[in-house]
């Protein structure tokens, strides 16, 4: 694979931050379910959250090539950038679509770290994957938008400033074509909250940060709306594939820790007087992992390539996804059965991310979907759906 | 005034270094490298006195094959101003080491040569003192603290049970100890603008330095497993093992 100097330079910052973040402060997060602040302030200060930012608005004006190797490279080194992806997906949907004084406005201050994007309010409790059946609704109201309905798994958004909202403006029955009447808004969260605006936190199998929003007569104004009303599903739709590039780079992150982990307990674990990984049995799974590690990881790289130079990486980014998800959550299993009981105590960190690592195969969006959608979209197959 | 830095690329501290099967040294093929970290404490020690204000110009120097050009972008990432990579694929001794920084000191006239205590790799702990005397100048090695005021620096130097200071005239040779600092990590925006960082090439031959090595390497061995301990039950005990074991 080609290698680029600049991005070996990023990968040695990231792991040169992540070092101050060791297995003591996760397992510390984790057992209080709390969000790691002092990490996504750390990212924030050293400016990697604001890579795609565009200099002139504060931030390094990078592809997502770089940003995919940061993802990645927190991974890799044992952290978890779940806490911190999403200001990194949504941001192309802004600098995309969203007009010349929201990002004035906006950018300088996610580029300081004084706002926080973290938030991506699409999935909805009765909607579930079928994006287009999604219910909340978001009706003009001279200045505003007056906003009613409920999203689930909405995650950070405790933790976030702004929120990019998925609502529908014009009801499926009055629209031609079933993609239109869905419109993106970036809601501010600081002046919505309590006003309209209720988030309940859910308790889930990892450190997630995920919660419910309810939106109960939640006036916003106007000037949220990003790009035309009744374009959002377009819109969303390739920020949905910066997030499964994204999210796929973190998964060969994962993998990477995994296999580094497994092969350094096996080279030192002697059962039997030598080390466990001198059988067969435990060295072929790793090796075997470590091939579909690359594969996913060659993958990620190509799907970010298409999508930097502007061409529609529909496929390449959900077949990244795919292949990486299922990489890293081989490799977890390998990992904890390399480790036999050891796998299961906390202080390996082997069981923290074993579990963190088994939201990719369904979030941010399903296995089936995927091979639904290479299935129509590129095979030509009836639609199954 | 100018802070020069030596920076060399070692194999990383997180590395277990495996024996080469033949005995003539460590193997580092596909093993992860990285900059020294005593190196790293003396990148960051020199930037920190850029930002008092008593020095104008950190430049990092890497002795070493074309991927040091690595560790001296980090150095530039983390903020030094411009690089010199003396590049080589021989092993260079620490004394050659020190006449080449010695004739870049000549050209550049930094009023401070910060370097690390010693590399991790072969643990010298020898450039810094050989280079204070070849160039003739005072010498504050194994820094806990550095305060340049005028003409001089002070310098805590950690010794055996405790700090000795020193007070040096500059130009003047310093190496790091472990606590002087904890060094800082690049920022995304500082590795961008370090691309664009100048960075010279040189060969150990433009500064008339012969880098044929003096020493011989007979053979490298695997430190020996650490045998399981025993528990004692009293000192009497303990020092009838350690007679036994002819110790004490
Ligand atoms: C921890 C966590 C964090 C999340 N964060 C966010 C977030 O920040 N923002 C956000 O908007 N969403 C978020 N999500 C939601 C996530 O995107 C959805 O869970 C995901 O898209 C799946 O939707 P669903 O849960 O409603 O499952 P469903 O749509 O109910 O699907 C259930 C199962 O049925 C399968 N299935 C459904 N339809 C078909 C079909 N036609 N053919 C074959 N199989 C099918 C699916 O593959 C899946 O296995 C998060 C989820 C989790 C768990
Ligand atoms: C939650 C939990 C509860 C437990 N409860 C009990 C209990 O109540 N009482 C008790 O006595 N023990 C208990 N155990 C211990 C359990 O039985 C051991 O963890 C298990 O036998 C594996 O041993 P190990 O963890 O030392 O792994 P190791 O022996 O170190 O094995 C590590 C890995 O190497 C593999 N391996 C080792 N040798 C070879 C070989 N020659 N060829 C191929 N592969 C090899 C193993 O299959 C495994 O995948 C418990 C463990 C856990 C996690």
């Amino acid at each position: 694979m080609e290698q680029r100097d600049d991005l070996d330079e990023i990968r040695r910052a990231v792991r040169a931050l992540c070092e101050e973040f060791p297995g003591e402060y996760w397992r510390a997060k984790d057992r209080e379910r709390a969000y790691p602040g002092e990490f996504v302030d750390a990212l924030t200060r050293a400016g990697f959250l604001a890579a795609l930012i565009p200099e002139e608005f504060g931030g390094s004006g990078l592809m997502l090539d770089a940003a995919a190797v940061i993802m990645e490279e927190i991974q890799a080194a044992g952290c978890n950038g779940a806490s911190a992806h999403a200001q990194m997906y949504i941001m192309n949907t802004l600098l995309r679509y969203g007009s010349a004084e929201q990002k004035a406005r906006y950018l300088p201050g996610i580029a300081s770290g004084e706002l926080r994007l973290q938030a991506f309010g699409v999935s909805e409790p009765t909607s579930g994957t079928d994006t287009l059946s999604l219910k909340t609704r978001a009706v003009r109201d001279g200045d505003h938008y007056v906003v009613n309905g409920q999203k689930i798994w909405t995650s950070r958004a405790e933790h976030s400033d702004l929120l990019l909202l998925l609502a529908r403006t014009t009801p499926r029955e009055e629209v031609e074509k079933r993609t239109e009447g869905l419109s993106i808004f970036l809601v501010d969260m600081r002046e919505a909250i309590g006003n309209g605006l209720t988030i309940k936190p859910i308790r889930t199998l990892m450190n997630h940060s995920t919660t419910e929003v309810f939106f109960d007569d939640l006036r916003i104004p106007a000037s949220a709306l990003v790009g035309e009303e009744g374009k959002g599903f377009r819109y969303i739709l390739s920020g949905m594939n910066a997030e499964r590039i994204l999210i796929a780079a973190e998964c060969v992150g994962d993998a990477k820790w995994f296999i580094e982990k497994a092969t350094g307990y096996a080279s030192d674990r002697q059962v039997f007087g030598r080390p466990i990984g001198q059988n067969q049995g435990i060295q072929f799974p790793i090796a075997r992992c470590y091939a579909r590690m690359r594969a996913a990881e060659l993958m990620v790289h190509h799907a970010a390539q298409v999508y930097d130079a502007g061409g529609n990486p529909g496929a390449e980014a959900n077949m990244a996804k795919l292949l990486a998800s299922e990489a890293s959550w081989e490799a977890a299993d390998m990992c904890v059965q390399t480790f036999g009981g050891f796998g299961f105590a906390e202080e390996y960190d082997v069981e923290r991310k074993f579990r963190e690592a088994r939201l990719y195969t369904v979030a941010p969006i399903s296995t089936n979907l995927i091979l639904s959608y290479l299935a129509e979209h590129v095979l030509g197959l009836p639609r199954s759906y | 005034m100018k802070i020069l830095v030596p920076v060399k690329r070692v194999i990383d501290y997180n590395v277990k270094p495996r024996v080469k099967a033949d005995g003539t040294g460590v193997d580092l093929a596909n093993v992860k490298m990285s900059m020294n970290p005593f190196d790293e404490i003396a990148v960051e020690e020199a930037l920190r006195l850029r930002e008092k204000g008593a020095a104008t110009e950190v430049i990092a120097v890497s002795v070493g094959p074309a991927k040091a050009t690595e560790t001296l972008r980090t150095a530039l990432a983390m903020g030094a101003d411009r690089a010199i990579l003396v590049q080589t694929d021989d092993e260079v001794e620490p004394l050659a080491v020190a006449k080449i920084l010695k004739a870049i000191a000549d050209a550049e006239a930094p009023g401070l040569v910060i370097l690390g205590k010693q590399a991790i790799d072969d643990d010298s702990n020898q450039t810094g003192q050989m280079l204070a005397a070849l160039m003739g100048r005072p010498q504050g090695t194994f820094a806990n603290e550095v305060t340049v005021e005028g003409d001089s620096v002070t310098v805590k130097r950690e010794i055996d049970g405790g700090l000795e200071t020193v007070k040096l005239s500059l130009p003047a040779i310093v190496t790091t100890d472990l606590r002087l600092n904890e060094p800082r990590y690049a920022s995304l925006p500082n590795i961008m603008k370090a691309k664009s960082k100048p960075l010279d090439t040189k060969s150990p031959a433009d500064y008339g330095v012969d880098t044929a090595p003096r020493l011989k390497t007979v053979k490298v061995n695997e430190p020996p497993v650490r045998q399981a301990g025993i528990k004692v039950a009293d000192v009497d005990e303990l020092v009838g093992k350690l007679k036994a074991l002819g110790i004490a």
